[in-house]
């Protein structure tokens, strides 16, 4: 039944190749196994948000795609390149992928434009002055222009996130990953940054989040990933998942889900 | 009433908490403990100053004529003898140079001064200070050594003084500096090869004495020369001192690697950036603002460390010190002597701290809210 949805899904979306395929994944951290046999497309344009209790793998999943970890059996393809150990394939991809990490990871040493500025400046070979200007524009479409000389310690986190994903936006990504965007924050600067992710979702942007947001999930999700012990339990439209959870496994955790909330 | 809408307006504070009363107060006088020890202490310093002044300045000879130093002698030890300064202040500073030369030492003194302002100064911190660098060590070498331009060639045996002590500690520290970041970073490389050369580089370095490391440089590196070859003592013994200071030094480094989080790591692997792009743009400006102060008190230390040169024989600014009163008629004035090397060595090494202090504070702005 995944199949059809994932149809349903690319359907909608003309027939372009999928943005992101990942083909039978098995992943071990040592001797654990925490990826078991996952395997998904993600079609162009697609907003996939992925959910679950913490340890089932999300996070490992979402770092396997730019290869912040490596996967051990299966394939993974982005963008039509296959993830391996081959350098130049990693730079292209890296270069097609943002990423928005859950501590932020700020370059604490620059400023906030110089953030922004470093990779399409480094990686795109972009002049200075263009760096800049796109690095505004992005600061902008963020709401915090006016924090470009600031350093990201003098920032709130909400505003660092919304820096954070201003900087990925800079390299002109077709892909985004969002790991866990929203948990390092208080509840009010949730939804300054879950604003920004909801825009850039208008846009058409691949992106893939990582997220227990579920109003986040149905307001702009596509589908909805369900995972847990290192396997994609169940998927479907946000509606569909958070009204009829056909297994107990996610009838578990959508009830922990309200309880925390 | 008082809940009116006019604010209390705030009012100095009183002159018990703030100004210098204040201070000397809480700071010396708290209490009568505290008082009776202030007192005995500012009771000691002036006594100590007072009779240091009585010493060094009232009773002391600035010059006597033709090394005839009875009158230094006569004041038997009541006053101190600053004409063994006056006299052999070249010979500590120059050692054995030429005489009429001696301007050439002089003037490598002068632009290694310059040298280290320059560097100093963040607004210089540029591509162009790496010519600059090349430029002032090109001029001291020429300087120094003379065999062109109409200068004399003066054979390195005849340098000393505070020339060498300069030399070994500027070429040392700027070698070993980028080669114990380079060690610092293969020591946590993904290649086994290059880590485990890098250990064993620390590891062996480390665990042996910079004397033994300076005898090997003066007395076994030749033996492994084929016949006839000759490298330079001076030379030998700068190698040394690189080969140590950078085992040190790597350390160091590596420690500041430690500090930083993974994520820094990750966020700039998740741009694109290159390893060495990534080093040099987001590892390495965190990491070794971080170990500013145990970076310099290294430094401080290798600065001080040359001075060990003497056992292979090359006279340093100690050692030139050492020498200059050897002389019977001069014997007995060390104290005066040492004083003089003592403050110029302190003069650096006071430079180095005081400068490190002020640019760990400034590069690490970004941390204050």
């Amino acid at each position: 039944m995944s199949n059809t949805m994932e149809a349903v899904a690319s359907a909608a979306r003309a027939d372009a190749p999928p943005a992101i395929m990942l083909d039978k994944v098995n992943k071990w951290y040592g001797a654990m196994h925490v990826l078991r046999d996952v395997s998904l497309n993600v079609a162009l344009g697609e907003r996939l948000v992925v959910c679950g209790p913490s340890g089932s793998g999300k996070s490992t999943l979402i770092r396997c795609i730019n290869r912040l970890e490596t996967h051990q059996e299966g394939s993974i393809k982005v963008d039509g390149i296959e993830l391996s150990d081959d350098l130049r394939a990693l730079d292209a991809i890296r270069r097609e992928v943002g990423m928005v990490f859950q501590s932020f990871n700020l370059f604490p040493h620059l400023t906030i434009l110089e953030n922004c500025t470093l990779a399409p400046i480094w990686v795109r070979h972009m002049p200075k002055a263009e760096a800049e200007a796109l690095a505004m524009q992005y600061l902008e479409r963020v709401k915090i222009p006016e924090q470009a000389k600031k350093y990201p310690g003098q920032l709130s986190g909400g505003q660092q996130q919304r820096v954070a994903i201003a900087r990925a936006l800079c390299m002109k990504p077709k892909i985004m990953l969002f790991d866990e965007p929203t948990s390092a924050l208080d509840p009010e600067m949730i939804k300054e940054v879950l604003e920004v992710m909801v825009s850039l979702a208008e846009t058409g942007m691949t992106m893939v989040c990582v997220t227990h947001e579920m109003g986040f999930a149905r307001q702009v999700a596509d589908r909805v990933v369900f995972m847990d012990r290192g396997e994609i339990v169940e998927q479907g439209p946000p509606g569909e998942i958070f009204e009829n959870p056909r297994t107990d496994r996610l009838k578990l955790f959508l009830s922990q889900i309200l309880r925390g909330h | 009433m008082s809940d009116a809408a006019i604010p209390t307006p705030a009012r100095p504070a009183p002159i018990t908490l703030v100004g210098p009363i204040a201070w000397v107060r809480n700071n010396l006088f708290s209490g009568w403990i505290s008082g009776l020890i202030s007192l005995v202490l500012l009771f000691l310093i002036v006594k100590w100053a007072l009779g240091f002044i009585e010493w060094g300045v009232i009773n002391a000879v600035w010059s006597v004529p033709n090394n005839q130093t009875q009158a230094c002698r006569d004041l038997r030890g009541t006053g101190a003898c600053w004409a063994v300064i006056t006299e052999k202040h070249r010979f500590i500073l120059f050692g054995t140079y030429p005489y009429e030369e001696q301007w050439r030492a002089f003037l490598s003194i002068l632009i290694f001064s310059g040298l280290f302002i320059v560097s100093a100064m963040r607004s210089f911190w540029r591509k162009e200070l790496a010519l600059v660098w090349i430029g002032a060590l090109t001029a001291i070498g020429v300087l120094m050594w003379g065999g062109v331009l109409g200068l004399n060639y003066v054979p390195q045996e005849r340098w000393g003084g505070l020339v060498i002590t300069l030399i070994l500690a500027t070429f040392g520290l700027a070698f070993a500096f980028p080669l114990s970041i380079l060690v610092a970073l293969g020591r946590r490389s993904r290649l086994p090869a290059i880590k485990a050369l890098c250990v064993i580089y620390v590891e062996l370095i480390r665990g042996v004495p910079l004397i033994s490391l300076l005898f090997m440089a003066s007395v076994m590196f030749p033996l492994f020369l084929p016949e006839g070859m000759n490298i330079d003592k001076l030379l030998r013994a700068q190698i040394a001192i690189i080969l140590f200071a950078g085992a040190y030094l790597a350390e160091v480094v590596r420690g500041g690697l430690q500090t930083l989080p993974r994520g820094q790591y990750e966020a700039a692997d998740a741009l694109g950036l290159s390893y060495w792009k990534k080093t040099g743009f987001i590892v390495l400006p965190q990491a070794l603002r971080l170990v500013i102060p145990p970076l310099v008190n290294t430094f401080i230390g290798f600065f001080k460390d040359t001075s060990l040169v003497l056992i292979i024989g090359i006279f340093d600014l100690l050692t030139a010190g050492k020498t200059a009163i050897i002389e019977p008629a001069w014997q007995g004035f060390g104290i005066e002597v040492y004083l003089t090397v003592g403050f110029i060595y302190f003069c650096f090494c006071f430079a180095m701290s005081r400068y490190s202090q002020n640019l760990e504070a400034e590069l690490n702005r970004h941390r204050v809210r």
